[in-house]
């Protein structure tokens, strides 16, 4: 099989316990398929679903019905721990938020993945030496924790930290928000050689440009916003 | 593969009071599970029937002994409890001084845990006490103060690493970041984070704060009224929580 990324008839309900119960439903009969080395953009106005979606497909959000098979594994209904072996070795996200432990450096951020799937200390420092060589974090800056950093600075120790690992299958939420020509360039480089190696890819992207270029199709997500409200 | 700890159907109550109710679930090694609640919810019931400082009064706590494989540690004897205790359990207090001895030397906090085990060369116990001090940032040279001489960080630092010597393969920590300024939290987390990677710990942590859980925890169980009433990843629980009581917990949290 070629599919890395499999969801099937997937529906999403927010229940509002604390305002009068109301319950909201904002996905139904969700279908997507993503083959290795592919790349499938998510479009859709603001508030579609396209953020839910992809945090449902990192078991970030609980599905209601509808299977999300990623390698092999039904996020949908899967245990926590093997959708934390799924997150460990499988699947990457990079989100618009960067968060991580106050203190630690942002070396030591961007390597962390490489270390949680056993990869010798030395070869994991000097892949995330690499990566933040080539999105231009100041070398000065490695030592000091990315809480402090920019908006962009933050954006880029991110993507760093989500491209470190070699994932089978990689979430992006607006990866090249937020950057400069360059630095969009070098994420767009990025995404190309990840999707050379074999990676499946699904990517919000605001920059149209940016979209046409990684991106292989696009799903809009209107299409699985329930009718009649 | 065999869960290192696995709770079944834990029930406490004090008179007509429920502690904790009807409590299961399984912790497999390398997991961090947190349990959140307010005040009173059964938490801390829950964790000391877990760790045997409380009899519990229906259920079982079975652990993957090193030795004999699964045992159920309620039923167990006494002394074998207290070697477990000893050997491959630790438990990290909320307040310093109740895990630590206050009138010896930081070095002899964590040598005589090391000697509570059967070690008896005194060069080598300090050497292991000055490494572990080392790797919890408490200098060398504060070795032979003793603890009361010790900041509130300080002290809940060198409790971890009294706790840690032995080689345990479980954690119990009850409110570990409680009662410390933020700063000092945020480092204690962050050592907690690499120790539990580095030693490959399991660790149950109860807390009230949902940052603390969230950046400690792989897992999480909610209690109220003890009872469980949610569980699942972390982040799941905290981004998209099912249960009404933990959607306002969620929600009432202070945005920083």
């Amino acid at each position: 099989m070629n599919a890395m990324i499999e969801i099937a008839g997937v529906a999403k309900t927010f229940t509002l316990h604390n305002q009068g119960s109301a319950v909201i439903r904002v996905m139904e009969g969700a279908n997507l398929t993503v083959n290795r080395g592919e790349c499938v953009a998510l479009v859709g106005a603001s508030g579609a679903g396209k953020s839910t979606l992809m945090r449902m497909i990192y078991g970030n959000y609980l599905t209601a019905s509808g299977s999300i098979v990623v390698g092999g594994v039904n996020v949908a209904r899967a245990e926590p721990r093997d959708i934390l072996a799924l997150r460990r070795d499988t699947l990457g996200y990079v989100s618009q938020f960067l968060r991580v432990v106050p203190r630690v450096a942002t070396l030591d951020v961007v390597a962390e993945p490489l270390l949680s799937v056993g990869v010798d200390p030395e070869i994991a420092k000097s892949k995330a030496q690499a990566l933040l060589q080539r999105l231009r974090i100041p070398q000065r800056l490695w030592g000091l924790s990315p809480t402090t950093f920019s908006g962009g600075e933050q954006q880029r120790v991110n993507i760093a930290r989500g491209f470190a690992h070699g994932y089978p299958a990689l979430l992006l939420d607006e990866p090249t928000a937020s950057l400069d020509a360059e630095n969009r360039e070098t994420v767009l480089t990025l995404i190309e050689e990840a999707k050379a190696r074999g990676a499946a890819i699904i990517g919000i992207f605001h920059d149209e440009a940016a979209r046409d270029r990684v991106c292989d199709h696009a799903i809009d997500v209107t299409a699985f916003v329930p009718e009649a409200q | 593969m065999t869960p290192l700890l696995s709770v079944q159907g834990i029930t406490k109550t004090y008179g007509a009071h429920i502690g904790c109710a009807d409590v299961s679930f399984d912790l497999y090694p390398g997991e961090v599970m947190g349990i959140v609640g307010e005040s009173g919810s059964g938490k801390s019931t829950l964790l000391n029937c877990m760790a045997g400082h409380l009899v519990p009064d229906a259920g079982q706590v079975v652990f993957d002994t090193r030795s004999d494989g699964p045992r159920d540690t309620v039923t167990m004897s006494e002394p074998e409890r207290r070697m477990l205790a000893r050997t491959d359990w630790a438990f990290v207090h909320q307040h310093a001084r109740d895990g630590l001895r206050m009138n010896i030397s930081a070095g002899g906090n964590v040598g005589e845990r090391l000697m509570a085990v059967g070690a008896r060369h005194y060069g080598q116990i300090r050497e292991v006490a000055a490494d572990w001090l080392d790797r919890v940032e408490i200098h060398e040279d504060r070795m032979d103060d003793r603890p009361t001489a010790f900041s509130g960080g300080m002290q809940q630092r060198l409790q971890i690493a009294r706790n840690l010597v032995t080689g345990p393969r479980l954690v119990f920590m009850d409110e570990p970041t409680g009662g410390l300024d933020v700063s000092v939290q945020a480092r204690l987390l962050d050592l907690l984070r690499g120790l539990v990677r580095k030693m490959g710990l399991s660790a149950i942590i109860v807390t009230h704060d949902l940052a603390v859980v969230r950046l400690l925890a792989d897992r999480l169980m909610v209690m109220k009224d003890g009872h469980v009433i949610e569980t699942g990843l972390t982040d799941q629980v905290l981004d998209d929580p099912q249960h009404a009581y933990t959607q306002l917990l969620v929600s009432s949290v202070l945005q920083v």
